[in-house]
C-alpha cells in the first residue's frame, strides 16, 4: 500500500461528491468576548461534507480554521448555528454523549510535540484507543495484536515503542503514532488540523500518504485543514476557502483553483511558488 | 522523574535549604531520644536562669572526697567573680577623686586594680564632691573586699537532736571536688525561661509544634487553593466566575485581619494547635487559588488536553493526569511557600496572644509570647527569645531558599 506512489493515490481517489452529507453546519459562528471588546472568529458559515470525502479548509493565519476545528470537535461551545452530524442536529450536551460523538469524529493537531501528555507512554495512548471503542475487555494478546497492526500501518515496529515516552520520538514518527491511534479508533470522520506543517518535508509526503492510505482502507471522510492551498488541491475533493471567518469560495477542487471567482483565492492561488507550477498542472492535465 | 530529582538535588541553593531544614527535623526527632521528659516541665523556680551549667551546692558539698589544688590565681578569680562591673567602676571614681590618673587605672585586670586600691584606699579620707550614700557604699566593697581575701574556712554546720549546731566538716579555700563525683549537674545551654522552663528543650518541642502547624496549614491552604484552582481554570464559565467572585473578595480583606479575628471569636478554650493550623489554613488559600487557575487557564487550550478529552477521559481523570503533572512543580513551590508563611502566621498570631492554648503546647511564637509578657528583652535574658527568632528565621530561609532552588531548576527563564 505505502509502496503506491502519492500522485496515483491522489488522483484515482477523486471522487465525485455523491456521499450522503455525515457533517454539515448552517450559519456556525463563534465571538470572542474580552473587556467588550467583540472578535468574530468564525462568521456565519455553511457548510456540507459527505460520506469519503476528503474537503480542504484553506485560508491564511487567523482566518479561523482552527477555531472551526475546535467547534466542529466540540471542544469549543459555537456562538450561534447548527451543527448536523450525521443528518440530525449534533447533541453533545453530556458526558455520554459527547464520547459517543467522539467515537465518530477524531482529530489530528498541528504540533505533534504538544499533542501528547509527556508523562504518558506510547502503550497507555494506544490503549486508551482501545477503551475507547469499547475493546478494554479483550485479552492482552489480541489488545496487542490490534496495537501491533496499527503500528505497522504507519510504518512503526510496535515492539521498539513500547514503553517508550512519545517525546523520545522524532516529530515524523510523533505524527505517524497519531495516524496509528486513529487507525485503531477507525472514526467515520477525521479532521486533520495542518497535519504536516511542523515537519520535515520528506516525513510530509509519507504522512500524507498514509493519511490518503487510510481514507482508502476505512473509507472515512477527512477534513484536511492547511494553509497551503497546493497541497489542498493535490488531495482533495473538494475545497473550501477561507478568509476572516467566511467561507469566500467553495466546491470542487478543479473548480475552486482552476476557475477561482473570489479575488482572495486569486490571490493565494498566484501566491503558490512558481518552480511548483508546472509540477500541479502537470497532475492536473495528467489526469 | 529521576532526571527531575536529579536536577533539584543538583540545585545548590535547594540543596542548602534541604539540608538545614533535614538538621532541624533531625534534631527534633533526635533530642527527645537523649533527653526525654516533659518540655513544660518547671525546673526552676524564678526567672530566667542565665545559660550555663548548673552544679548542685548540697551535692558539692556532701562529696564523697575533697581535693586540695594550690592554684596561684585562685584568689584573684575569687575576688574577680565578686566586685560587679559596677563596684568596679565606684572604685575607679574613688580613685580618680584621690588623685590617681586615670591612665594606670585598669579596671579589667584584677589583680593590679586590687593591689592599686590597697595602695591607696583610706577610709578616713572624705572628699567634698562626694555624698555620703558613695562613701558609704565604697566602705561596705572595701569590707567587702577584705572579708574575700580573709583567708577564712567555710564551716559546715549540722542541726543536732536538741537544735543546736554542730560543725560537721570545714571547706577549705584550696579544697576542689571532681564534677564528675557531684551527683547533680545540670546544664542548661540556653538557661530557663520565665517560668523556669528549659528553654533548649522547650525550644526543640516548640520548633516541633510549629512545624507541624506549618504543615497542617500549609496542606489545607493548598488543597483548597489547588481544587478551586484547577475547578475554576478548567471548567470555566460560571464556575469560574463564582470562584473568582469568592477568591477576590478573601484577597480584598486582609488574611491577617480575618486571622484574628476567628482566632479571637473561637476563644482561648477551643484554640488548641490544629485548630489554630486549620484557621491559618482556611485563611491563606487565596493566592494559591489565583496563581493555579492562571496555570491552568494556559494549560486547557493545549493540544494534549483536546486530545485526552477526545479520548473520552473524564474531567477528573483530565485534572488528574493531563493537568496536575504539568502544574506539580509550581504546586510544591506553593506548598514550600505556604508552610513557611503559616510557622509565621502562627508566631505572630502567638505574639498578640491569639496563638494556641497556652498553657499545654509550646510553639515558637508563644515562647516569643512569654518573653516578652515578663520583658526578657528588657531584663537582658536574651536567651528566651534570641534563639527563638533566629530558628524562626532559619526555617523560613531554608524553607524559602528551597523554593527559590526550585523555582531555578522548573522556569526555564531563569536557568543559567
Amino acid at each position: 500500500m505505502s509502496e503506491q506512489a502519492p500522485t496515483a493515490l491522489a488522483s484515482d481517489l477523486r471522487q465525485d461528491a455523491t456521499g450522503i452529507p455525515v457533517l454539515s453546519g448552517k450559519g456556525v459562528t463563534k465571538v470572542f468576548e474580552s473587556g467588550g471588546k467583540k472578535n468574530v472568529a468564525v462568521d456565519h458559515v455553511d457548510f456540507e461534507f459527505r460520506q469519503g470525502e476528503l474537503v480542504s479548509i484553506v485560508g491564511e493565519s487567523g482566518s479561523g480554521k482552527t477555531t472551526l476545528v475546535k467547534m466542529l470537535l466540540g471542544l469549543t461551545a459555537i456562538s450561534e448555528g447548527d451543527i448536523y452530524y450525521m443528518g440530525t442536529k449534533r447533541d453533545i450536551s453530556t458526558r455520554g454523549k459527547k464520547k459517543e460523538y467522539w467515537k465518530g469524529i477524531q482529530a489530528i493537531f498541528q504540533d505533534p510535540f504538544s499533542s501528547y501528555n509527556i508523562f504518558h507512554k506510547i502503550d497507555a495512548v494506544l490503549l486508551d484507543c482501545l477503551n475507547m471503542r469499547g475493546l478494554g475487555k479483550l485479552p492482552k494478546e489480541k489488545k496487542l495484536e490490534l496495537i501491533t497492526e496499527a503500528c505497522s500501518f504507519v510504518n512503526l515496529k510496535y515492539a521498539e515503542l513500547t514503553n517508550k515516552y512519545p517525546f523520545e520520538l522524532s516529530g515524523g514518527q510523533q505524527q505517524r503514532l497519531m495516524i496509528a491511534r486513529i487507525f485503531l479508533l477507525k472514526p467515520r470522520i477525521l479532521l486533520a488540523d495542518e497535519p504536516t506543517s511542523m515537519i520535515d518535508a520528506c516525513s510530509r509526503a509519507t504522512i500524507l500518504d498514509m493519511l490518503l492510505n487510510l481514507r482508502n482502507e476505512t473509507g472515512m471522510m477527512i477534513i484536511f485543514v492547511t494553509h497551503d492551498i497546493g497541497l489542498a488541491y493535490y488531495i482533495s475533493d473538494a475545497i473550501y476557502i477561507m478568509e476572516r471567518g467566511k467561507f469566500v469560495e467553495h466546491g470542487k477542487a478543479d473548480q475552486v483553483i482552476l476557475t477561482p471567482t473570489a479575488d482572495y483565492t486569486k490571490r493565494l492561488v498566484n501566491d503558490v511558488p512558481k518552480i511548483h507550477q508546472p509540477w500541479d498542472f502537470s497532475v492536473n492535465f495528467g489526469k | 522523574m529521576k532526571n527531575t530529582l536529579k536536577q533539584v538535588f543538583g540545585s545548590g541553593q535547594f540543596m542548602m535549604g534541604f539540608v538545614i531544614i533535614s538538621l532541624i527535623v533531625l534534631t527534633i526527632i533526635i533530642y527527645p531520644l537523649f533527653n526525654p521528659g516533659n518540655p513544660l516541665e518547671r525546673i526552676g523556680i524564678g526567672t530566667f536562669f542565665k545559660p550555663g551549667t548548673y552544679v548542685s551546692a548540697f551535692d558539692t558539698v556532701n562529696a564523697r572526697q575533697f581535693y586540695t589544688l594550690n592554684l596561684p590565681d585562685a584568689e584573684a578569680k575569687r575576688v574577680g567573680s565578686k566586685l560587679s562591673p559596677d563596684d568596679r567602676v565606684s572604685m575607679m571614681e574613688w580613685l580618680v577623686a584621690a588623685g590617681v590618673s586615670e591612665e594606670d587605672i585598669d579596671i579589667e585586670d584584677t589583680d593590679s586594680f586590687v593591689q592599686l586600691w590597697w595602695d591607696t584606699y583610706d577610709p578616713n579620707v572624705r572628699f567634698d564632691s562626694m555624698t555620703t550614700a558613695f562613701r558609704k557604699k565604697i566602705g561596705r566593697i572595701d569590707v567587702a573586699l577584705e572579708g574575700i581575701l580573709e583567708d577564712m574556712d567555710v564551716i559546715i554546720a549540722k542541726e543536732g537532736e536538741d537544735g543546736s549546731l554542730a560543725q560537721s566538716s570545714v571547706v577549705a579555700g584550696s579544697d576542689y571536688v571532681n564534677v564528675a563525683d557531684v551527683a547533680n549537674v545540670r546544664f542548661l545551654p540556653l538557661g530557663t525561661d520565665n517560668f523556669g522552663r528549659d528553654v533548649l528543650k522547650e525550644m526543640i518541642s516548640a520548633c516541633r509544634t510549629s512545624l507541624l502547624i506549618g504543615l497542617l496549614a500549609g496542606a489545607i491552604a493548598t488543597l483548597i487553593g489547588l481544587t478551586l484552582g484547577l475547578l475554576s481554570g478548567y471548567i470555566g464559565g460560571i464556575v469560574d466566575d463564582i470562584i473568582m467572585f469568592v477568591t477576590n473578595l478573601f484577597t480584598v480583606i486582609p488574611g491577617f485581619v480575618l486571622l484574628i479575628l476567628i482566632s479571637f471569636s473561637i476563644g482561648q478554650e477551643q484554640r488548641g494547635a490544629p485548630v489554630v493550623a486549620i484557621v491559618i489554613g482556611l485563611t491563606s488559600w487565596v493566592w494559591t487559588t489565583r496563581s493555579v487557575r492562571a496555570q491552568v487557564v494556559s494549560l486547557r487550550n493545549r493540544d494534549h488536553v483536546n486530545l485526552s478529552k477526545l479520548s473520552g477521559h473524564s474531567l477528573l481523570r483530565i485534572l488528574a493526569t493531563d493537568i496536575l503533572p504539568y502544574i506539580a512543580s509550581y504546586v510544591i513551590m506553593a506548598f514550600i511557600l505556604q508552610v513557611c508563611s503559616g510557622i509565621l502566621a502562627e508566631a505572630q498570631l502567638s505574639m498578640l496572644g491569639l496563638g494556641p492554648k497556652t498553657t499545654e503546647i509550646p510553639t515558637l511564637g508563644l515562647m516569643m509570647y512569654w518573653a516578652m509578657a515578663y520583658t526578657a528583652h528588657l531584663g537582658g535574658a536574651w536567651w528566651a527569645y534570641f534563639p527563638v527568632v533566629i530558628l524562626i528565621a532559619l526555617i523560613s530561609f531554608s524553607l524559602n531558599l528551597m523554593n527559590t532552588g526550585l523555582d531555578q531548576v522548573f522556569n526555564p527563564q531563569l536557568r543559567d
